[in-house]
Parts: structure tokens; C-alpha cells; sequence
């Protein structure tokens, strides 16, 4: 059993001189396959008994005195490989901006106002149908050094493991017809037939009246071989 | 039918109150910790530092590493598994917390986890500025022996194979430096 190799016209590359930090930082000489073997085909696993109960609402697990500011919403979609089948008992790790836009993280140094409610960090696990669901607010955009008046974009952070440490993925979901999104260079990084499935999308089915908008975000993971190579470990 | 995989896209800076809040001290539970070790896990206790460099030789201060090895007996945790559940085999460490932004696992040195293979340890590299994470794999300089009989390691340009083994640097404490660019660029792999 293996799995289908990094998709690399699905994903940005290691250099991308328009995000200035990729410079020093992504490298440049090619990745050296490697067959896999057990090591890449197992993976941690952090199941639904791992979480807290509050930990896929970030409206509630950073509450000091009260409600946290902003837009409320939820976030879900379901998590599936390439074929389409479901990841049941996966582990969404999450993390963002508040509504100003401004990282609970001690470098944050954007001068905007923290929110004493608000911690901005949370995770969740997959059910049955590889369906998850998470409540939050909505982030702000910030500026950063990248270029001259450079703005992220509001999105989250989601970090997933999926069956094996081949399957890993770090992403970002962005909201739809945000005007950032065609400056971002780390979003425009992202190959261009690809780009769309890191933004969400509007949901009234998920919008819960008089409480919160939703927003549907489906993670697509790497899928099994369907015809497994004859490998040396 | 296939569906697209979901694009990669970078850590960002601000990782660590999310994946690694209590190294940092934020007042979150951290999932995952740098010190894997298990009361009920009998093997060799090892450390594993290092230093992510970046291309001008800067040792980089919000890197995010995790590893996944195997436990002293060569054995992977599998989901379902009822025996040494205890030591999950996998860690994670950020580089901003520590002296010289260092990251340092505490663990056991894995066993062999097949015939011809030598220990390793799969190594997990994400930072801001990196838009994909990279994989590579840590390795044990005194495994000469079974190091040389490996065939992921016998598969990489001899040049480069020092990249990817960790020199003990004092009893039970291993260095494995990870450089990103340069002359010594650590070997990557696609998994």
C-alpha cells in the first residue's frame, strides 16, 4: 500500500520570488524521490478522545470576561482523497487572526487590538463521512513587510495529518470575493487551476439564522495506489 | 473520478500558539510535544538537536519540525494498536523557543523497521517562506554498517548522504543540522 505522489501542479512551489522569504528559504536542488515504506505509509494519530470540548469552538475557548468581537462563523466540509473517499478520525488542527486581524502570537506586532476573548487557535476531528465542523470569527486581514502596503488576506490555518505522514498537509482557507486575494503573492503562488480550492465558499445551508454565516471548506488528500508497485522496503 | 489534492500552503509565522503552545507557553494543550519519551518504553534514551539554516547561514527562528520514527524495536504505531501505546513516535518542535534557535527532541533511537534498513527517522520541515513542507530523514552516524546497506540512503548522490546523518555530538545526544539552501543543502525528498 502506498500513496499517489504529491500533486506538484496542485501545489506552489519552493521558490516564488514575488514571496520574498522563499529566497533563503525554499530549496533549490531537486527532491529526491523516495519510495515509500512503512515509514511513510504510517502516520500519528490523534482521535476524537484526544480533544476537549471546547476546542472546536474558538468562541468559547478563549473566552476571559465574555463574547470574543467579530463576525461569527462556522466553518465545514468534509475531508476525502482523491477518489473521493471519505477520511474518517482525522485531526484538523487550526489557527488565525482575530477580527482585527491580529495574531494572539507574541511576534504579532500589527497594530491593531488583540481580543481578550478571543485565543485563536482550535481543532477538530473527522466523523464516520469524513465531515467536520468547526465555530469561530471571522479574521481580519493584516498588513506585512512582504512589498510596499502588502495585505494577507483573511484566511485560517489548517493542519491535517490524514492516515500517514505522506498524506500531511498545511493549508490555508480563504473567503470568497476577497479583493486581496489576486495581490497575495502566497496565494498566487498557488498554481492557478488549483487556487480556487483553498477558498471557501458561502453556505446558507450551514448559516445558522440569527447566530453565525457558514462557509464550506472541503480538503482534498492525497489518495492510495490503486496498483501497488512491487517495492523494496 | 479524481479529485485535486488540496494546494500546500505555508505555516505562516504564527504556528506556534496553534501546534506548539506549550513550549511556547500559551495556555493551550499541546497535542504533541519535543519529548516523546514513554515511562513504560524500554530502549536507549537519545536527544536530538539542531538548527535549521537558511541560504545566507542565519539559524531560522520560526521553523516548525516534527519527526516519526519508529520505537526501539522497529515497531510504527498503527491506529487500533493495543501494545506500546504509550511512545506514539511522533514529536514536534519549534526553533523560536530555544537557545540559538535550536530544536531538541528528547526519544529513544528507533530499531531497524525492515531487513536492510537502516534506523531513520522521518523529519518534517515547515517555516514561513517555505510554501510546501519538506520531508527528509535523520540517520545515525554510528550505524556505519547498516547505514551503508540502506537503500534510501544508497539511492542519494554520495556527495550529499553526510546531509542526511546525525553525528553524535556527546553520549546519547545526536546533532542533525538542517540547511535549506547552499552548499550543504540538506537532501529532500519526494514522498
Amino acid at each position: 500500500m502506498s500513496f499517489r505522489a504529491r500533486d506538484w501542479s496542485s501545489h506552489p512551489p519552493l521558490l516564488y520570488p514575488d514571496y520574498k522569504s522563499t529566497g533563503l528559504r525554499g530549496a533549490t536542488r531537486p527532491l529526491v524521490p523516495l519510495p515509500q515504506g512503512s515509514t511513510e505509509t504510517t502516520g500519528p494519530h490523534y482521535g476524537a478522545e484526544t480533544l476537549s470540548p471546547a476546542d472546536a469552538d474558538l468562541t468559547l475557548n478563549g473566552r476571559s470576561s465574555g463574547e470574543p468581537l467579530g463576525e461569527r462563523i462556522i466553518v465545514t466540509g468534509r475531508v476525502t482523497d482523491e477518489d473521493d473517499k471519505p477520511q474518517a478520525g482525522m485531526l484538523i488542527e487550526i489557527w488565525q487572526a482575530n477580527a482585527a486581524g491580529r495574531y494572539i502570537h507574541k511576534a504579532d506586532q500589527h497594530d491593531a487590538p488583540l481580543d481578550p476573548n478571543f485565543f485563536g487557535a482550535g481543532r477538530c476531528v473527522t466523523d464516520a463521512e469524513g465531515r467536520y465542523r468547526f465555530t469561530s470569527i471571522k479574521p481580519g486581514a493584516y498588513p506585512w513587510g512582504n512589498h510596499d502596503n502588502a495585505w494577507r488576506p483573511a484566511h485560517i490555518h489548517l493542519s491535517l495529518f490524514g492516515p500517514s505522514v505522506a498524506t500531511r498537509l498545511v493549508t490555508q482557507m480563504y473567503f470568497p470575493g476577497d479583493p486581496l486575494l489576486d495581490l497575495d503573492p502566497i496565494f498566487q503562488a498557488t498554481p492557478a487551476p488549483a487556487r480556487d480550492r483553498v477558498v471557501s465558499t458561502f453556505d446558507l445551508a450551514t448559516t445558522e439564522a440569527g447566530f453565525a454565516l457558514g462557509y464550506r471548506f472541503d480538503i482534498v488528500l492525497r489518495g492510495r495506489d490503486e496498483t501497488p508497485m512491487e517495492r523494496k522496503p | 473520478m479524481s479529485k485535486g489534492q488540496t494546494p500546500s500552503q505555508t505555516v505562516g509565522p504564527f504556528f506556534a500558539y496553534g501546534l506548539t503552545p506549550e513550549q511556547y507557553g500559551y495556555a493551550f494543550r499541546s497535542l504533541a510535544s519535543a519529548d516523546l519519551r514513554d515511562p513504560a518504553t524500554e530502549g536507549q534514551e537519545i536527544r536530538i538537536v539542531g538548527q535549521i539554516f537558511d541560504g545566507a547561514g542565519a539559524a531560522i527562528p520560526d521553523a516548525l519540525v516534527e519527526i516519526w520514527q519508529a520505537d526501539p524495536e522497529g515497531r510504527y504505531l498503527q491506529p487500533g494498536d493495543t501494545g506500546n501505546r504509550g511512545f506514539t513516535g511522533f514529536g514536534r518542535c519549534g526553533t523560536g523557543s530555544g537557545a540559538e534557535n535550536e530544536f531538541a527532541f528528547a526519544t529513544y533511537k528507533p530499531g531497524a523497521v525492515g531487513a536492510g534498513q537502516a534506523p531513520h527517522i522521518c523529519v518534517i520541515v515547515f517555516m514561513r517562506g517555505l510554501l510546501s513542507h519538506l520531508y527528509t530523514r535523520i540517520y545515525f552516524a554510528d550505524e556505519s554498517a547498516a547505514n551503508a546497506q540502506d537503500p534510501v540512503l544508497g539511492a542519494v548522490d554520495p556527495e550529499r548522504r553526510a546531509t542526511l546523518i546525525a553525528e553524535a555530538v556527546e553520549p546519547g545526544t545526536y546533532r542533525f543540522d538542517i540547511h535549506m539552501q547552499g552548499e550543504r543543502e540538506t537532501v529532500f525528498f519526494d514522498v
